[in-house]
């Protein structure tokens, strides 16, 4: 799947990351993928709404509503992990809810990694999708109505598939800030090997300690490989959704 | 009637107000840029809501402020063919055409594709995507996608201001041949006095 091989030193280096991919290298990668995935999927409807809300709402809080979107964005990140412990710890009020209603721990497990990424990338989110939403012209939808479409219809005829490329770069963008995600993560789950140890908190483990160069080197261009592979993957999907020009995500 | 429209509605600082009782095949209302032509169009389509007034088309009420009847657009049978085309950028001109075709009650359809593709001469744009289109291609599909939904009446919102000369004829002819063979209500906003004097059987003024 991964085709490890444009480093400033192919051969070389090549050689020696297909030969170094351990089993625990992998199950950082998956678990960062599985994590990131789980994130965004979570957060997409509700960004989804929030975008919708902001570009098409008219209602007394708007800027407020704004604001707290936007608050992970300039919060430092070990707040908003702060935050999320008090909240989803075991003894906040939402988490011990969860515990008692559903069975569901979220500190110091995967699940609590991927709610402090999708919170931290839940502003990116609604960023992208309220403007992909704003980009798409009321006059379109006015014809549609005009035509017949009610405006459940024209809403899934009209306004989602127009709005289509920009719903995918949020989504996008918010897998990206996810694979990233360090403050809030260390802070709400800490660094736990197999459960919440992410590429970034593997990153910051392995330089702890003198001499692991060799393997931050290798997550650090995993990272950027996924990253950037992420972004290539929905160009791909905005272009062949047949809009042409002006669906770009990049 | 074909058109019955009493209508008032505040935008900002203008007052838009309009009394037209027209039985013409092709009403046009005339009268300079700004007067509120766009929004009495849009007040008939449902797009727009009047503060007060009234709205007949053929017989069938579409609004009035003192029964409380407001239609929705879909609910209007009206063919809407506006100055910028408003094709759908993500479906090809057959998609486009059929979009409200596929909407309208099998019962409420009076024109086929084919029939509406031989009426227009747009055969051969069936697969092109909407940006693809000149500016007299594009309106041919608008007016194409407006006429198989199966439309009652239409409204014209300065469908040639955006075109060369040359094509304007080609798109005047069109509006003639839909005045005369098919026989619509067609209200018609323009400020081209030519146009107006060329097409329209009743002309209605709209501010000074």
């Amino acid at each position: 799947m991964l085709r490890i091989g444009t480093t400033p030193n192919p051969s070389s280096e090549e050689e020696r990351l297909r030969t170094d991919m351990t089993p625990e290298l992998w199950s950082i990668i998956l678990l960062s993928l599985k994590v990131s995935g789980v994130a965004v999927l979570l957060t997409m409807p509700v960004a989804f709404g929030l975008a919708w809300l902001l570009a098409r709402g008219r209602f007394p809080g708007k800027v407020l509503l704004d604001a707290l979107v936007h608050l992970p964005l300039v919060l430092p990140p070990v707040v908003t992990g702060w935050l999320l412990l008090i909240a989803f710890g075991n003894n906040g009020p939402v988490g011990r809810w969860l515990t008692d209603w559903f069975g569901v721990t979220l500190m110091f497990r995967w699940t609590g990694a991927a709610l402090a990424a999708a919170v931290m990338a839940l502003p990116l989110m609604v960023r992208a999708m309220r403007l992909s939403i704003e980009a798409v012209d009321p006059k379109l939808e006015g014809a549609a109505r005009t035509l017949g479409a009610s405006p459940l219809r024209t809403f899934f005829s009209i306004t989602l598939p127009l709005a289509t490329p920009g719903l995918l770069a949020g989504a996008v963008l918010g897998f990206a800030r996810s694979i990233g995600e360090f403050g809030a993560t260390i802070t709400f789950v800490s660094n736990i090997p197999g459960e919440t140890r992410t590429i970034p908190i593997a990153i910051y483990g392995a330089l702890q300690i003198p001499g692991n160069d060799a393997e931050v080197t290798k997550l650090a261009i995993i990272a950027v490989l996924l990253s950037l592979g992420a972004l290539l993957i929905s160009e791909i999907l905005a272009r062949r959704s047949g809009l042409g020009r002006g669906s770009h995500v990049l | 009637m074909s058109f019955d429209i009493r209508v008032e509605r505040r935008l900002g600082e203008a007052r838009i107000a309009l009394d037209l009782a027209s039985d013409g095949r092709l009403t046009a209302l005339f009268g300079p840029s700004g007067a509120g032509k766009s929004s009495v169009l849009n007040m008939v389509a449902g797009l727009l809501r009047p503060d007060a007034g009234r709205i007949v088309v053929d017989g069938v009420t579409l609004f009035d402020s003192d029964t409380g009847i407001d239609l929705p657009p879909e609910r209007r049978r009206l063919g809407y063919v506006f100055q910028d085309g408003r094709l759908f950028p993500h479906k090809r001109v057959r998609d486009n055409l059929l979009y409200g075709w596929h909407l309208a009650r099998p019962e409420t359809r009076w024109m086929s594709l084919d029939e509406a593709v031989a009426f227009l001469g747009i055969g051969p744009l069936l697969d092109r995507w909407p940006r693809t289109l000149s500016g007299g291609e594009a309106q041919r599909v608008a007016i194409g996608r407006a006429l198989l939904a199966g439309p009652r009446f239409l409204l014209m919102d300065e469908p040639l201001s955006s075109l060369d000369a040359a094509r304007r004829e080609d798109i005047m002819q069109v509006i003639e041949r839909i005045r005369d063979e098919l026989r619509l209500p067609i209200l018609y906003v323009s400020h081209d006095r030519g146009e107006v004097e060329r097409l329209a059987t009743t002309i209605a003024r709209l501010g000074t």
